[in-house]
């Protein structure tokens, strides 16, 4: 892994995530670096500026009511205020989607390599879980409530592993399939078993296909979580804190809940990334560009 | 002794009957160790299919077909020959040696005779400083000469070439075939190699088929009485043009 940083040295522009078009960098052993990520984050964060002070700016010149959208400014002094609260009720929220996540996950990929394993199997099963795919999921809530009771994390789960299974067991019976013939013929002249093609072509093959899924499925998990929530169970929760404090007309509690929930979706997003890049090291968008 | 590859009136078609399309048909060869083939002809004449054939990576539907008197399946899960395709087919997700040491990992052969293995490779294909580049940061010849490398490892008595070089530049082409020379003349293999470049089939090859389409069909056997060292002098050597010429005719002949 080292014949990279041979060839140019004064490269290292690492981890592009293109799903975003933000560098995720991953090493920083020299000075050219700091200047580098700059260059990279400098416009999104000035963006990012630029959208808070507008906002702002437009709730205070029109005099905007805080039921209908609350200053910034008014969320983060809630959000610093019921700190302890809505941290403990996000990780709670988090917990049932990372949760469903990895069910979700670990669902798909068994039927994935069954797929790719029996021909049967995939022929028979393959339409039929793309037709269930197009189900509005969430509306399984209810269901799941009275199947597990409202107050067991596992209803919650349930809902978001349902979401979560369907893009990821595609997106990865895809990858595991659609690999070069080229490849196989290769692997069939150097008489590979399909345990071996599996291992060595399939797999390395499907990752790309994989995580790309797996990050759709992260955001999934969450909102899956949180509308599964808003169905009824237990209150320390995002989903039903957010319900509470709408109802009682605390609109920037409400906000600062929601703000809570995008720095976990962002934060599972951004693991994933860096799982991403550890293992696939010689995928294309890491590659270093002139 | 026994003929690395001999074939009996071998036929293949595809398709089912009534829509039946025939694509080689009585086919006749007898190979010996050391020799150096070369199928020659116009797209569509059935000489990839009679390599693959070969490499039983097709079936034939007629005839009888060994190699290195088996089957050509047995061949294979002997791994008797080694195969390099049109394209180089790297894994782009393995390093250089990674590549070449592919075979030896499916034939469970030990990580330290592996890399022993693969670095004796890269240095008989000249690439020894790029044991730990990936495929994507090397030259089209480079990426051909790995796929060479990987056929070797396991030190075949055949190798099976389907066009490699038709992707390169003229001047890397003739490095290339000079490299394959010298390699066939190291390692003692026998050599089936398609091209449908002509000096390429009389600059490499003892002997040359000549392959017509439709039914595809040996048509001439040419004998290339070359020095058997060949080199940038070769190039310029009159018998040199001549066989060109008696190649170029005999594919003619069937227009």
């Amino acid at each position: 892994m080292t014949g990279r940083d041979d060839l140019e040295p004064g490269n290292r522009q690492i981890g592009a995530a293109p799903a975003l078009g933000v560098e995720i960098p991953l090493t920083s052993s020299r000075p050219a670096t700091a200047r580098r990520l700059a260059a990279v984050y400098t416009p999104a964060v000035v963006a990012f500026a630029a959208v808070i002070l507008l906002w702002e700016g437009t709730t205070r010149l029109l005099d905007v009511e805080t039921f209908l959208l609350p200053k910034p400014s008014e969320i983060i002094t809630s959000f610093v205020d019921t700190w302890s609260t809505v941290w403990e009720f996000g990780f709670r929220t988090l917990w049932e989607a990372f949760g469903g996540f990895v069910i979700g996950v670990v669902a798909a990929v068994a039927t994935s390599f069954a797929a790719v394993r029996w021909v049967r199997f995939r022929e028979g099963m393959l339409p039929i879980a793309i037709a269930m795919n197009s189900m509005p999921i969430v509306a399984l809530a209810p269901i799941f409530n009275n199947w597990f009771g409202s107050t067991n994390v596992l209803a919650k789960m349930s809902v978001a592993a349902v979401v979560v299974y369907f893009p990821v067991m595609i997106n990865t019976t895809r990858g595991l399939l659609e690999v070069d013939p080229g490849e196989l013929e290769l692997m069939r002249s150097v008489a590979a078993g399909p345990t071996e093609t599996m291992r060595r072509v399939r797999i390395p093959h499907a990752l790309p296909f994989f995580f790309a899924s797996l990050k759709v499925a992260s955001a999934l998990s969450l909102i899956a979580a949180i509308i599964a929530e808003y169905f009824g169970g237990p209150q320390n929760v995002l989903g039903q804190y957010i319900i509470n404090r709408a109802n009682l007309f605390q609109f920037p509690d409400a906000w600062a809940a929601i703000l809570v929930a995008s720095l976990l979706g962002i934060a599972f997003y951004v693991l994933i990334l860096v799982m991403e890049r550890l293992a696939m090291p010689w995928h294309v968008s890491f590659r270093e560009t002139e | 002794m026994t003929l690395v590859v001999e074939a009996r009136s071998v036929s293949k078609t595809f398709g089912r009957a009534g829509e039946a399309v025939s694509a080689l048909a009585g086919i006749d060869l007898e190979m010996s160790q050391g020799d150096f083939i070369s199928l020659i002809g116009p797209s569509g004449c059935g000489k990839s299919t009679l390599l693959r054939l070969i490499a039983d990576l097709a079936k034939p539907t007629g005839g009888e077909l060994s190699v290195n008197g088996k089957t050509p399946e047995r061949a294979r899960t002997d791994r008797d020959y080694g195969m390099v395709f049109q394209s180089a087919t790297l894994l782009d997700w393995r390093t250089v040696t990674k590549n070449v040491e592919l075979p030896l990992e499916i034939m469970d052969v030990g990580g330290s005779e592996r890399a022993r293995r693969a670095e004796e490779m890269l240095k008989l294909v000249q690439l020894g400083q790029f044991a730990d580049h990936f495929p994507w940061q090397l030259s089209g010849g480079m990426q051909q000469r790995v796929a060479i490398a990987r056929a070797l490892a396991f030190s075949p008595a055949l190798l099976l070439m389907d066009e490699p070089f038709g992707a390169l530049d003229e001047m890397t082409r003739e490095l290339m075939q000079q490299e394959v020379l010298r390699l066939w003349g190291e390692t003692g293999t026998s050599v089936v190699f398609v091209t449908h470049s002509i000096p390429e089939a009389v600059f490499l090859s003892t002997r040359v088929l000549v392959m017509t389409p439709r039914p595809g069909t040996i048509s001439h056997e040419i004998a290339i009485d070359l020095p058997s060292r060949r080199d940038n002098e070769t190039r310029k050597n009159p018998r040199y043009f001549e066989l060109i010429t008696e190649v170029r005719d005999a594919l003619r002949s069937h227009d």
